[in-house]
C-alpha cells in the first residue's frame, strides 16, 4: 500500500549562504494493507521528514513514494490532494484549524468534503469524540481553546473519522492519559483489522510493541556528513 | 477531467514595467488557489487579467464555459464576457464598498445579479435574496438595510452574497479579509470554507497573508516581480519552500 | 427681429442639431450628444428643449409651450415669447392648433397627431445615473444592453413603499432596445408615449438629444408580481369634471381646502368652452 523507494532529501537554505543540507538518502519503506510500520531513531534523525515527504507536505529530492497508485514525489497538486481526501490520513501532532469553528464540524470535515451528509458526518463525529472522551459541553467550542491533550485527541478523531486505507500517526499516544491512550491503541488495531497500512512514530516503546508489525530505524538513511 | 480554467502565458505591462509575465497554470473545479506576493509583485494584476477587468499584452484565459465547453475569454466578445461576469464567475473586492452599492438596500444589491440576468419576479427575488443573507450569517430583517448601516465583517459578508446568488463556478477575490479585525476574518474564512465545499466553488484567492491560504487554498502560487517564483501544494509550498523568495517570505511570518 | 437669425441658432448649429435628432429617430432612446450652445436663459429653464425646437421650427410653424401642462407659467411665457421675438412664427395655446409643442413635465391630454412634433426638456438625460454615477459604465451598460440595474431601482421601492412609488420620470423602453428616462412626465403620461406625433428630448446641460419616432413601443418597465400602473389623484376635475385627466392638487387656503383641477390647461378651457362644468367651484376638505 505504501512504498517508499530510495528517496533522499535536501534542504537549500538560499537565505543563509545558500547552504545544501542534506536529511536523508536511500529511503526505503515498505508496508502493506493491515500492516503497521514503526519509524525509529534518535530525535532529529528524520522520522517526522519522512512522514512529510510520504504525506507531500515535503518535495522529495529523488526517488519513489507510492501511495496506492500514486506516486507523491512527482504526482501534481490535485492528485495529492485527492490522494488526502479518500486515501491517506495523517494525524500531526499539531491542530490546525480555522479559529472559531466548532470541534465537532472539525472533526466531521473529512467527511463532509467527501461529501458525506452532514448529519451523518456529524453523528461519526460525534461517536468518536465520545470514545476519546471529550465531554460533549466541548463540542459547540473551537478546539484552539482546549488543552494539548485535548488537542491530540482532537487531531486523532479527525484523522480517524474516515476509514482511510493508509494512515500516518505522528506520536498518537503523546501526552495521553493511560485512558485515552488505551482508546488511541484500539483504534489503531480496529484500523489495521480492516486493511489500513499504517506508518507511526512512537516514543512510547510499550504502544509501539503492541500494535506495530515492524521496526524501520530512520538513522539508517542518513546522509554521512561529508556529503 | 477538462479544467475550469487554463491559464496560458498570461503577460501584462505597464510601459517599461512589468505588471505580470508568462503566467500559466490550470484550475480544476473545486479547486482554491492562493495567489500570495508582496505589494506590487503582479498578484492583482494577475487576477484582474484573469478576471476580465484588464486586458493582457499576450496570454490566454481559458473557461469551460457550460454552453460552449472551453473558450478563450481573452478574445471573447465583450458582452459575453461581462455576461459570464454576471453568471459563473464572481469577484469579491478587498473593500466591501468597491463590489457593493453603497446606495441600495442589501436586498437589491443581492437581487441584481438575478435581475440582470433576467429575473422579473419581486417576491422571487426577495425571497433569493433573504435566502441567501441567512446564508452568509446576517439576520433577514437587515434585508431593506443600506451597506453603509453594516459593520466591514457584514459587508463583506454581504459582498459575497451579492457575488454567489446565481450560483458561479469561479470566484475571484482579491485580499477578500483584509482590513478585518481577526475574529471577523475567522469567521469570514470559515464561512468561505463552507461554502466552497457545499457550492463545490473554483476560487483564486490573492492574499499577502500566509496564515489565510493555509486555511483556504488548496494550492499556492508565489509571485515575485510579476514572476510566478514558486508553486505546489500550499502546505508543501509553506512548510518546504524551494525557492529563495517563498524562504524568504515564510520566514519573515510574525509568530503569535 | 432682423438681429437674429431665424429661431435664434445659427444655420451650422441647426444643421448639427438637426443631424443629432436625425440619428436619434434612427435609434429610439439612444442618447445623441451634441455641442449644445449657450442660451439667452439659464440651465434648467429648458435650454435643450429651446435648441431642439429652434432646429426644429420653420417660418409655417405654429408653436405652443407648456410648462407642468399650463401654457400661462413664467417658463411657458418667457419660451413663447423668445421664438415669437426670435422666429417669428404664429404661437397658440390650443394643443391641436400647434405643430410644434416644446413641453416641460407633460405631455397634452388630447391625442396628438402625425403632423405634430412634441419637444420635452431634460434635465436628467440618463435613466441609470443615480444607481451608477460612472457616465464610462452606464455608456457601457446601454451598448450592452445591461439593464437590470434599472430593475433594482424598482425593486428599492416596493421593498421601502410596498408598491413602485417612482411616479415620475418612469423609465421606459423604447422599440425593445433603449431604457430611456421620458423625463419628468407623470407616470400617467407614459402610456400616451406611444404616439402618432415625433418626440424629441433635449437635454442642454447635459448635451444629449434623444427620440422616440411615430408609433414607437414605449413599454414602461415593471415586474410580473408588480406591474406598470399608471396613477392619479381618484378625483374628477373640479372645473371641467374631467375624469380622465391628470390632476393637479391645488392648496386653496390656510385651513386646507383643496381642489384638484387638470393640470392640461387647455384641455380644461376647451372642456368647459364646450359646456362641461361642475355644478359648485367648492374643495374637499
Amino acid at each position: 500500500m505504501i512504498r517508499v523507494t530510495d528517496v533522499s532529501k535536501t534542504f537549500t537554505l538560499h537565505n543563509q549562504g545558500g547552504a545544501v543540507i542534506p536529511v536523508m538518502l536511500g529511503a526505503k519503506v515498505s508496508v502493506e494493507a493491515g500492516e503497521c510500520v514503526a519509524l525509529t531513531g534518535a530525535s532529529g534523525a528524520g522520522k517526522s521528514t519522512l512522514m512529510r515527504l510520504i504525506y507531500g507536505n515535503y518535495l522529495a529530492t529523488s526517488g519513489q513514494i507510492r501511495v496506492g497508485d500514486l506516486d507523491v514525489a512527482t504526482a501534481a497538486p490535485r492528485e495529492i490532494l485527492q490522494l488526502r481526501r479518500d486515501t491517506l490520513g495523517y494525524v500531526s501532532q499539531f491542530l490546525r484549524v480555522v479559529p472559531r469553528v466548532a470541534t465537532l464540524d472539525v472533526v466531521a470535515e473529512p467527511l463532509l468534503t467527501l461529501g458525506v451528509d452532514v448529519e451523518q458526518a456529524r453523528d461519526r463525529a460525534a461517536g468518536l469524540l465520545t470514545q476519546l472522551n471529550i465531554p460533549e459541553r466541548l463540542w459547540s467550542l473551537s478546539p484552539t481553546t482546549f488543552s494539548g491533550g485535548e488537542q491530540q485527541r482532537v487531531n486523532i478523531a479527525r484523522g480517524f473519522v474516515h476509514d482511510y486505507p493508509a494512515l500516518l500517526l505522528d506520536e498518537p499516544t503523546a501526552s495521553l492519559d493511560p485512558q485515552n491512550r488505551e482508546v488511541v491503541l484500539s483504534l489503531i488495531e480496529t484500523a489495521k483489522r480492516r486493511g489500513a497500512a499504517i506508518v507511526g512514530i512512537f516514543h512510547d516503546v510499550a504502544a509501539r510493541d503492541r500494535v506495530c508489525d515492524h521496526e524501520v530505524d530512520v538513522s539508517g538513511f542518513a546522509p554521512k556528513e561529508a556529503a | 477531467m477538462t479544467p475550469l480554467l487554463q491559464v496560458r502565458d498570461i503577460s501584462r505591462r505597464y510601459g517599461a514595467r512589468i505588471g505580470c509575465s508568462d503566467v500559466s497554470f490550470d484550475l480544476f473545479p473545486g479547486e482554491v488557489m492562493g495567489i500570495v506576493g508582496e505589494s506590487g509583485s503582479g498578484k492583482s494584476t494577475l487576477l484582474n487579467c484573469l478576471a476580465g477587468h484588464l486586458a493582457p499584452d499576450t496570454g490566454q484565459v481559458i473557461f469551460d464555459t457550460r454552453a460552449d465547453g472551453p473558450v478563450d475569454t481573452v478574445i471573447m466578445s465583450e458582452p459575453a464576457r461581462r455576461m459570464l461576469g454576471r453568471t459563473d464567475w464572481a469577484f469579491v473586492h478587498q473593500h466591501a464598498r468597491d463590489g457593493l452599492r453603497m446606495g441600495v438596500s442589501a436586498g437589491g444589491n443581492i437581487g441584481e445579479r438575478l435581475m440582470a440576468v433576467g429575473a422579473r419576479h419581486y417576491g422571487d427575488i426577495r425571497a433569493q435574496a433573504s435566502d441567501w443573507l441567512g446564508r452568509v450569517e446576517i439576520a433577514e430583517d437587515r434585508i431593506d438595510d443600506r451597506p453603509t448601516a453594516y459593520s466591514g465583517g457584514m459587508q463583506q459578508r454581504l459582498q459575497i452574497a451579492r457575488n454567489l446568488v446565481t450560483d458561479p463556478r469561479l470566484v475571484f477575490m482579491d485580499e477578500p479579509t483584509g482590513g478585518l479585525d481577526v475574529s471577523v476574518q475567522a469567521r469570514l474564512l470559515d464561512l468561505l470554507r463552507g461554502l466552497v465545499r457545499q457550492m463545490g466553488l473554483s476560487a483564486l484567492i490573492v492574499t499577502h497573508d500566509l496564515a489565510v491560504v493555509r486555511l483556504l487554498a488548496d494550492r499556492l502560487m508565489v509571485m515575485k516581480d510579476g514572476h510566478v517564483v514558486e508553486a505546489g501544494l500550499t502546505d508543501q509550498v509553506l512548510d518546504d519552500p524551494q525557492h529563495a523568495y517563498t524562504q524568504l517570505l515564510v520566514s519573515s511570518v510574525l509568530q503569535v | 427681429m432682423s438681429a437674429y437669425n431665424f429661431a435664434y441658432l445659427d444655420e451650422q448649429t441647426k444643421r448639427m442639431i438637426r443631424r443629432a435628432i436625425l440619428k436619434g429617430l434612427a435609434i429610439p432612446g439612444y442618447q445623441v450628444p451634441f455641442a449644445s450652445r449657450e442660451m439667452p436663459m439659464p440651465y434648467g429653464w429648458g435650454t435643450g428643449g429651446v435648441q431642439v425646437s429652434a432646429a426644429t421650427l420653420t417660418p409655417e410653424d405654429t408653436l405652443k409651450v407648456i410648462d407642468q401642462g399650463a401654457d400661462d407659467t413664467t417658463n411657458a411665457v418667457s419660451l413663447r415669447k423668445f421664438f415669437e421675438r426670435t422666429a417669428g412664427v404664429p404661437t397658440t395655446e390650443e394643443t391641436t392648433k400647434a405643430t410644434v409643442i416644446q413641453t416641460r413635465h407633460r405631455i397634452p391630454e388630447v391625442e396628438l397627431g402625425e403632423d405634430q412634433i412634441l419637444v420635452y426638456q431634460v434635465p436628467i438625460p440618463e435613466p441609470l445615473r443615480f444607481l451608477e454615477p460612472r457616465e464610462t459604465e452606464t455608456r457601457k451598460m446601454h451598448s450592452l444592453e445591461e439593464y437590470g440595474l434599472m430593475h433594482v431601482k424598482l425593486y428599492e421601492d416596493i421593498s421601502q413603499h410596498g408598491a413602485i412609488a417612482t411616479s415620475y420620470a418612469y423609465p421606459v423602453k423604447v422599440a425593445g432596445r433603449y431604457v430611456m428616462d421620458p423625463s419628468p412626465i407623470p407616470k400617467f403620461d407614459n402610456p400616451k408615449m406611444e404616439m402618432a406625433a415625433i418626440q424629441l428630448f433635449g437635454a442642454g446641460r447635459e448635451q444629449r438629444i434623444y427620440a422616440v419616432p411615430p408609433y414607437t413601443q414605449v413599454v414602461s418597465l415593471d415586474f410580473d408580481d408588480y406591474p406598470f400602473e399608471p396613477t392619479k389623484a381618484d378625483h374628477p376635475c373640479d372645473l371641467c369634471g374631467a375624469e380622465d385627466s391628470y390632476l393637479d392638487e391645488v392648496i386653496m387656503d390656510d385651513a386646507g381646502t383643496r381642489m384638484f383641477v387638470c393640470s392640461d390647461a387647455d384641455y380644461c378651457r376647451s372642456r368647459r368652452d364646450t359646456g362641461h362644468t361642475v355644478t359648485a367651484i367648492g374643495g374637499t376638505v
